[in-house]
């Protein structure tokens, strides 16, 4: 079932992401994980569906906030990056996916690791966490190709200065900031033993990124002790626009 | 198989598509491929988005599980790969 979204506020992310805030008249409310389908229509009638997750906590009503990177052959994502205005509607599909979803009563440890726009489901699983003072632990393993391409910088920012709420650690693919301990690159098993939930913990775990970067996640998490099982994994390809 | 294999995503993007057919959430449904056996949420399993169609494979033994074609006011499903789907109606967002 599609519904009319009117694009209430954007707001830039880095210089090739953007969040659209979207008013969504009916939306009957998510979980913190799932995606919706956008289809966009050109005046001539050609229309194409593409899906984004969610990046806003669950509780904010009738409204939901969708980050966009901007793929340069992409079809769909330059127009809601660069063309897209508040007051122009979309449509959208939704709430979509009951696997890769974190819901509030899940009291186990719980790892993230997102590879570039990976990040925005676990967003929504940290600031649905946040919201419904969750007392599950939460650690965040962040890799990016710059320190330009993080999303949700101040956010996260002041999370990793406060102990008691999300642990984040950044992981740079292509260039690092100054002075920063790891040289850039994959990460790596001294990296997750480093930055992850030990695996004697059972966290659930969850993977979302690139194809080849959530293989090489859920491979280092198996390697370090994690059961499969409680590794939830959400891939994105190149060739689309997804994300 | 080199280049199907590198541009899979999971079940969960054939989701919005299947909520066409479903009125049940199946990405967290248990499936079983009727090749290998192997029982696992269809979440998990390797779908190809290339047009003009979806298909979703077995994660195990890259066995079609289905297929999903649109054509204008016509869908073609065929789940034969699929011994069965169990579906948690309990909790179907």
């Amino acid at each position: 079932m599609w519904r009319v979204a009117t694009v209430v506020a954007l707001r830039d992310e880095t210089p090739t992401a953007r969040t659209l805030t979207l008013d969504v008249p009916g939306w009957p409310g998510q979980v913190a994980g799932q995606h919706v389908d956008v289809r966009v229509t050109a005046p001539d009638g050609y229309s194409a569906v593409r899906s984004y997750s969610i990046a806003s906590a669950p509780d904010s009503q009738a409204q939901i906030e969708l980050t966009i990177e901007h793929l340069p052959n992409g079809e769909v994502s330059p127009y809601l990056t660069q063309v897209v205005a508040p007051g122009d509607r979309l449509e959208v599909r939704g709430p979509i996916g009951g696997w890769f979803v974190w819901r509030t009563e899940q009291t186990e440890p719980v790892q993230l690791i997102a590879g570039g726009s990976g990040i925005v489901p676990l967003m929504a699983m940290i600031r649905s966490h946040l919201s419904a003072r969750n007392t599950s632990q939460f650690r965040l393993l962040y890799s990016v190709r710059e320190p330009e391409a993080l999303f949700y910088r101040d956010e996260l920012g002041a999370l990793s200065k406060d102990k008691h709420s999300v642990g984040v650690t950044y992981a740079y693919s292509r260039k690092t900031p100054r002075d920063w301990p790891r040289p850039p690159g994959r990460i790596d098993a001294a990296l997750v033993a480093n930055a992850t939930w030990p695996s004697v913990l059972a966290p659930t775990c969850y993977v979302c990124g690139p194809t080849s970067f959530v293989e090489n996640a859920t491979a280092l998490l198996t390697a370090s002790g994690n059961e499969r099982d409680k590794i939830k994994t959400e891939r994105f390809g190149s060739t689309g626009d997804r994300k | 198989m080199t280049s199907l294999d590198s541009n899979y995503l999971d079940g969960n993007a054939a989701a919005g598509e299947l909520s066409k057919i479903f009125a049940m959430d199946v990405t967290a449904a248990e499936g079983q491929c009727a090749n290998c056996g192997a029982r696992k949420r269809f979440a998990e399993a390797h779908v190809y988005m290339q047009s003009p169609g979806i298909v979703a494979r077995c994660a195990i033994c890259q066995h079609v599980l289905l297929r999903l074609v649109s054509v204008r006011d016509r869908v073609l499903l065929d789940v034969r790969g699929m011994a069965y789907l169990n579906i948690d109606a309990a909790r179907t967002p």
